[in-house]
């Protein structure tokens, strides 16, 4: 599930669920719409109601970056979960999150 | 020490997209038998999704049924909270391993957006990962990790 909050100059794309390969495709086909539509200055990921996230999710902030920058655009990731934070971590991109867990739970 | 072998299950779906959350959801379900840690049951979700979505992706890839082709994944528990899964198909088959468990690399296409970081992501959060493939034949991926229980931890 996607809600897309868009106030011209910044649109916050806020996900709900898991985002694995299957949930990815229409996640990626909504969200490219409105980055070519309003070429935003700033695209929100908002992950606060993602649950799970595998490599796929990964590959969809990659996509998003890329496509957001083309329009001289910039991204940042917030509200991910510690398991989804570190997720994004594995591929480098930490500098996109923010405002997000770092609670380590292994510990409890 | 030998294992004792204490339940086992195997599901067999087709190679669809709509399954990596279906056989994923199953995995977490029979890991939780044994009442692991919160953290094992979301390592066993991410790395059965990693290896499901490859099989997906990739196994039958430009087969004009490949959605009717089958993925099959078996779990086994072992006392002391051992787990092995094993995700098998019977596609095209790896080309070259070692090249394909390398970080952000991927053959799937770029409409896939695939980051090329699913065995790496396997390797991290299970204690072990082998892959078996022959080209034409299939591919086998074993996931197996010792679940922090609470009989385990006394």
């Amino acid at each position: 599930m996607l809600k897309i909050y868009n106030d011209g100059r910044r649109i916050t794309a806020s996900i709900s669920g898991d985002i694995d390969h299957h949930a990815a495709r229409e996640l990626r086909v909504s969200i490219d719409e409105v980055i070519a539509s309003s070429r935003p200055e700033l695209l929100i990921i908002d992950m606060a109601e993602v649950g799970f996230m595998d490599s796929s999710g990964v590959g969809l902030i990659l996509g998003r970056l890329k496509a957001v920058k083309a329009v001289g655009g910039e991204l940042l990731v917030k509200n991910a979960k510690k398991e989804i934070a570190d997720m994004i971590r594995f591929s480098g991109l930490s500098y996109v999150i923010v405002n997000s867990e770092k609670r380590d739970y292994s510990t409890l | 020490m030998k294992r004792k072998l204490i339940n086992e299950c195997t599901l067999r779906f087709p190679a669809l997209s709509r399954n990596e959350s279906f056989s994923r959801s199953v995995a977490a379900a029979f890991a939780a038998q044994c009442d692991p840690a919160a953290s094992d049951i979301a390592a066993v979700k991410i790395a059965v999704s990693e290896a499901v979505t490859n099989a997906v992706v990739h196994a039958y890839r430009d087969e004009e049924d490949a959605g009717r082709r089958i993925v099959e994944m078996t779990l086994r528990l072992y006392s002391g909270g051992f787990l092995r899964i094993i995700i098998k198909d019977r596609g095209k088959g790896i080309e070259d391993i070692q090249q394909a468990m390398k970080p952000e690399f991927t053959t799937a296409p770029e409409s896939e957006e695939r980051s090329g970081l699913g065995f790496t992501v396997m390797s991290s959060f299970m204690d072990n990962v082998k892959v078996r493939s022959a080209k034409g034949k299939g591919t086998s991926v074993t996931l197996e990790k010792q679940l922090t229980t609470y009989e385990n931890e006394q």
